[in-house]
């Protein structure tokens, strides 16, 4: 039997004082951007394709739903928590083939991502709106 | 690796490689690391085609909407589409609980639920996309 190496860092896990560096930002944000997705996207998406392909009269009242502002609202969050971690996503695939690992590149990636979901949620919610 | 970081107790008694593995946690097994990517790239490549075909061509009536989704290779691509993104939800919901939801009752309880849930989700795609 391996003794276990019991280690008696000190630890630091209070989330107020703890400043997270950038590339920890999107990584927190992909997660709670993926977790909304799950937990209100999926069912949103396929309710959506439901109604909008079933019929006529459904069509136009879930197009008629969509123009509610709090479920423009709600339409923005997963907009931008599709478009969030699609962006972090990719990043997260270059750093697969270890493109950008260098801490100064992935800080860079990082603003990035964080930039262009902004951006790219904006200019679709402009569309949308 | 296990993210509590604490040894399981009375773990076996195979050998120190074996005492040592402790298979809870995120990001354990290639398996799970690769499925997660290869469904990743299915969505981005769906989501990318989508919105090149579809978005300029907005807005849509019902019969024009339809039609996008009536002939089958649409319908199997948006089904490829649900599939990675059921299987890439289970993936990073059970990679959440693992790391945060310590009691085992409990987080096996929540992984059935959403197990169910990404289920139902499935069947109900499929019908919605066969249904004309």
């Amino acid at each position: 039997m391996a003794t276990p190496v019991v280690k008696s860092r000190p630890k630091n896990l209070n989330l107020l004082t703890i400043r997270l560096p950038l590339p920890g930002i999107v990584s927190i944000f992909h997660r709670i951007s993926g977790a909304l997705l799950f937990l209100l996207g999926i069912p949103f998406l396929l309710a959506m394709l439901q109604g909008s392909l079933a019929n006529a009269e459904s069509f136009s009242h879930w197009g008629a739903l969509l123009t509610a502002p709090l479920v423009k609202l709600v339409l923005f969050v997963l907009l931008w928590s599709f478009i969030h971690h699609f962006c972090a996503g990719i990043r997260f695939l270059l750093l697969d083939i270890h493109v950008g690992v260098k801490i100064d590149a992935a800080r860079k990636s990082s603003l990035w991502v964080i930039v262009v979901s902004l951006f790219l949620t904006l200019v679709a919610g402009v569309m949308l709106w | 690796m296990g993210h509590s970081g604490k040894p399981i107790p009375n773990a076996g008694s195979g050998g120190d490689a074996v005492v040592n593995r402790i298979a809870v946690g995120a990001h354990y097994g290639l398996k799970d690391w690769l499925v997660q990517r290869v469904s990743a790239i299915v969505m981005a490549v769906y989501s990318v085609g989508f919105a090149v075909c579809v978005l300029p061509r907005m807005p849509y009536g019902f019969d024009s909407w339809r039609a996008l989704f009536a002939p089958a290779w649409s319908k199997i691509a948006a089904l490829l589409f649900i599939a990675a993104l059921l299987v890439h939800a289970w993936i990073g919901v059970r990679d959440i609980f693992m790391d945060y939801i310590k009691p085992m009752g409990v987080r096996l309880t929540l992984q059935i639920g959403v197990i169910l849930a990404l289920l139902v989700y499935g069947l109900w795609a499929i019908t919605i996309l066969w249904s004309f």
